[in-house]
């Protein structure tokens, strides 16, 4: 909120202290998008390891779809190409939007085993980032999406510190904190988020674990699943299938 | 486009694997200068309440410097904070919804409640007597000023000057575990960060608390030996050896402890381990073992080992105690950098280290830092000028 | 009003200070201070809604299939089947917005398909993965392959062209010159219907034990003791026999 914008505020106080007080939670939610009812949903994830190819057309969607800072650096999802070699150690990479470099000098014989792990926001039912934030501007919507109000977020970036698994930034243009919301806009109108509508091998699936038949409902009954850093205790809502020891 | 080609370059220096994301360090000198500041504040004012409510007479002299010291540093401690932030326009909004499960939400609180409460509260009542006698010699502004300082108050009776004692004595007590709140509950703000090993630790308040009271004594200590000169007054021997040897037993106090958060970081061995020793021997080898630990701990350590056991003359002593004090200021500076900025430069993957290229000139660069540094002085310059913490006939006295 | 009376003057200077101060800022943040500046549920409400109205660049596969309806009939029965049109097209909710004014972008070199169909040790064995530089050099892939339902021209001539990255660890082992039907029996249908046709493996010690059963092997091949080396594995529980020295 800008200054003028404050002293229009204040002038018009007196009428609208009652009227935008009196306004119930749920008669505001009604006007976020027509009929959606944050309430009725909670949102997670799916990847299946095994199915992904590394070919990084997630990463290119989001920047598409959310308008974030163009490549190289800056990103709401990537992906981890991780080599595990003979003698056991592990070379890790972020594969570019362009999809992996096939010359990296990596022999087939050195190989123990690879894959590609996709990254994105885990929307923590327990996460650290909200219980940091000294304003109040990221929090947990009722569809258990976690959310950044970008009008109030005063860029301190302790929420980035507190975050395990590295998914915000500062937002080189707007100078507050970013990170992926499932495409928040996309799950009110009932569209799928743009990395899960692009992802050519169904290596990300996306649904709504209080719905009684989604494609996440399937996945988390016919797979043995895990989540990224368990032992933090946050909770995640973007469980992996298919996910090896050595990924953190 | 510029971002670009800094960002290629520090990639460049990235060893190992890091998120993607974390190629941009996020909190920067600045958030280095912050606890380096409270620290002193802490340290001045714990030095303060040795004299009022444990009855260390011979510190009496640097009572009154001390807390100005601390008033200070306490002005300027939000100022990098506040330039830190990224939309600093917008720091008010933590008085209007502050979040209570964060801890930095509670600065403001702690700030006001520390700033108000204790601090100015305490220098009002210890100055009182002496504001009302000062504003009826002096002339002009600075008669006013001191008028309106001591809100037009005018009784200096013995009863009314009793009372100031009194109440003095009871708000540094409030003082001392409110000075421990400050700087405790700065260390808690990274000691809570369980994503980050190198921070997540309950001896973390403590560390902060026992370098915060090192810092402030030798800081109070230097100031000691700089101002009493320049007012034409004479060093009180028996008041800086008494200072140094709390000095001493704080540095040892602060040095057991990280010693033992060390070893218990070592001998539990977590997964986290590996990439913090490689932390320690390369990026942070220099700031951490030569600068803290060497220069900034053991080497004054032995400093005064050698004085208390040489019984060295006055003049040697007073400029080993002027060295150390500097020395001891550079290792508590190194120990705030190590912790916030040494926290930043390891991946939360464990897989990889990343660089922090500090700016020279930008808002978050080392210009403003240092300017940040300067400001106290210059604040309590004019305090000390308006306060005057000793009285002439004071300074003239030998010991 | 006594305990005032009793407290003396300086103190009560201070007092008033502090009290209007506090309340103050009570004041002003009880009565001057909007609402939707301080009460969570109304700020929350805001950011959702911020939120939620944000522009969607991608229409979704479902919007497509409403014009399109003879793309989305060739795609069905194929490979691509549950491949987005945008996956390939780009965001494409402006072409839905206004289908004349702007069209979607359409891929026709061969630098898009290889972001997926390019070989990459890492990618599961079994994904259809050609070497760009070998697999008909310069050629648009959509000469050969019809996107919306690609398929090999003809049925694939070596087990390498989806197998790769076995085919090259195999090519540095001792079983080099082995050919992959030697041990693997492959059904013709397997190429046509990879997934649901699919190549065995030995499944008895003695298939291993041809060759390197002790008396049998030639001249520098390893051989065991079948009756006590390996108890009841079979032996690719242990060897892996593409790998070199076969461990």
């Amino acid at each position: 909120m800008d200054r003028r914008d404050f002293l229009r505020r204040l002038c018009l106080l007196i009428a609208s202290t009652g009227m935008t007080g009196g306004m119930s939670a749920a008669a505001w939610a009604r006007i976020i998008h027509k009929d959606y009812d944050a309430s009725r949903h909670y949102y997670g994830m799916g990847i299946d390891v095994d199915k992904c190819i590394g070919c990084g057309r997630c990463m290119q969607a989001c920047k598409t779809e959310n308008a974030v800072p163009a490549p190289p650096f800056y990103f709401r999802t990537w992906v981890e190409r991780y080599v595990i070699k003979t003698d056991r150690s592990v070379t890790v990479s972020t594969i570019s939007t362009e999809g992996v470099q096939p010359t990296d000098g990596i022999v087939e014989k050195d190989m123990v085993r690879s894959f590609f792990v996709p990254k994105l926001c885990n929307q923590c039912a327990h996460p650290p980032c909200v219980q940091v934030c000294p304003v109040g501007a990221t929090f947990t919507s009722d569809d258990g999406v976690v959310l950044v109000d970008t009008k109030r977020c005063i860029g301190c970036r302790y929420c980035i510190q507190a975050c395990p698994y590295g998914v915000r930034y500062l937002h080189p243009v707007t100078r507050v904190a970013d990170k992926c919301n499932f495409c928040y806009h996309r799950l009110v109108r009932g569209l799928l988020p743009a990395c899960v509508e692009v992802c050519p091998t169904q290596a990300r699936l996306f649904g709504d674990l209080k719905s009684v038949a989604s494609p996440l409902g399937r996945f988390v009954r016919m797979n043995k699943v895990h989540v990224l850093k368990p032992y933090l205790n946050t909770d995640p809502k973007v469980y992996y299938a298919n996910l090896d020891g050595e990924v953190n | 486009m510029e971002a670009v080609q800094h960002f290629t370059e520090l990639a460049k220096q990235v060893v190992g694997f890091i998120y993607p994301n974390e190629i941009e360090i996020h909190w920067s000198i600045l958030i280095v200068v912050y606890p380096y500041i409270t620290g002193l504040v802490a340290g001045a004012f714990i030095l303060a309440s040795l004299v009022k409510v444990f009855n260390v007479k011979e510190l009496q002299p640097t009572y009154r410097l001390a807390l100005l010291t601390a008033l200070a540093f306490l002005l300027i401690a939000p100022l990098p904070l506040q330039l830190h932030l990224g939309r600093p326009e917008r720091s008010f909004e933590m008085f209007l919804t502050p979040q209570l499960s964060s801890a930095m939400a509670m600065f403001g609180f702690v700030y006001l409640w520390y700033l108000m409460v204790v601090l100015l509260l305490e220098i009002w009542f210890e100055y009182r007597r002496d504001m009302i006698v000062w504003s009826g010699e002096a002339t002009g502004v600075k008669k006013w000023a001191l008028k309106i300082l001591s809100l037009f108050s005018t009784d200096v009776s013995e009863k009314a000057v009793a009372f100031d004692k009194k109440t003095v004595k009871i708000i540094t007590v409030i003082g001392i575990p409110s000075a421990f709140l400050l700087h405790g509950y700065v260390g808690f703000i990274f000691g809570s960060i369980k994503a980050n090993p190198w921070w997540s630790s309950v001896m973390m308040p403590v560390v902060f608390l026992f370098s915060a009271i090192v810092s402030g004594i030798a800081i109070v200590m230097l100031l000691y030996m700089i101002v009493v000169p320049l007012r034409g007054g004479k060093i009180d021997m028996q008041c800086l050896d008494k200072m140094a040897s709390f000095l001493f037993y704080a540095v040892i106090v602060d040095f057991s402890i990280e010693v033992l958060d060390f070893i218990h970081r070592l001998y539990e061995s977590e997964e986290s381990i590996k990439i913090l020793s490689a932390l320690v021997e390369t990026k942070l080898f220099m700031s951490l073992v030569i600068l803290q630990i060497l220069l900034g701990m053991l080497l004054p350590l032995g400093v005064m080992v050698v004085i208390r056991v040489f019984k060295l003359q006055e003049e040697v002593r007073k400029l080993l105690y002027f060295v150390c004090g500097l020395l001891i200021q550079l290792g508590i500076f190194s120990t705030r950098w190590n912790v916030v900025i040494g926290g930043q430069l390891f991946s939360k993957s464990f897989r990889g280290l990343t660089t922090y290229k500090m700016e020279l000139m930008g808002i978050e660069g080392l210009l403003v830092a240092v300017a940040l540094l300067i400001i106290p002085f210059v604040i309590l310059a004019v305090l000390l000028n308006l306060l005057p913490p000793w009285k002439k006939e004071e300074l003239a006295r030998t010991t | 009003m006594k305990f005032l009376q009793k407290l003396p003057e300086q103190a009560l200077r201070i007092l008033v200070v502090f009290v209007i101060l506090a309340t103050g800022m009570l004041l002003v943040r009880q009565f001057v201070i909007p609402a939707d500046m301080k009460d969570m549920t109304l700020i929350q409400t805001a950011t959702m809604e911020r939120e939620a109205d944000k522009e969607a660049k991608y229409a979704g596969a479902a919007v497509c299939v409403q014009c399109h309806e003879k793309q989305q009939e060739i795609k069905r029965g194929g490979y691509h089947r549950d491949l987005s049109c945008e996956s390939c097209h780009d965001a494409a909710q402006k072409h839905a917005d206004s289908p004349t004014e702007v069209k979607p972008v359409s891929p026709r070199k061969r630098d898009y398909c290889v972001y997926c169909h390019s070989y990459n040790a890492s990618r599961p064995t079994g994904f259809p993965q050609i070497n760009p530089d070998t697999h008909n050099p310069r050629k648009p892939c959509i000469t050969c392959h019809n996107p919306h339902n690609p398929k090999p021209t003809q049925p694939p001539r070596s087990c390498a062209a989806c197998h790769a990255q076995i085919e090259r660890t195999k090519a540095a082992s001792y079983h080099a010159q082995l050919a992959c039907t030697v041990c693997h029996t492959t059904p013709e249908k397997h190429k046509t219907e990879p997934r649901t046709v699919t190549p065995t493996k030995p499944d008895k010690r003695e298939f291993c034990g041809k060759c390197h059963s002790e008396g049998k092997g030639a001249k520098g091949v390893p051989t065991v003791d079948m009756a006590t080396h390996g108890e009841k594995y079979v032996c690719w529980q242990c060897h892996y026999p593409h790998m070199l020295g076969g461990i």
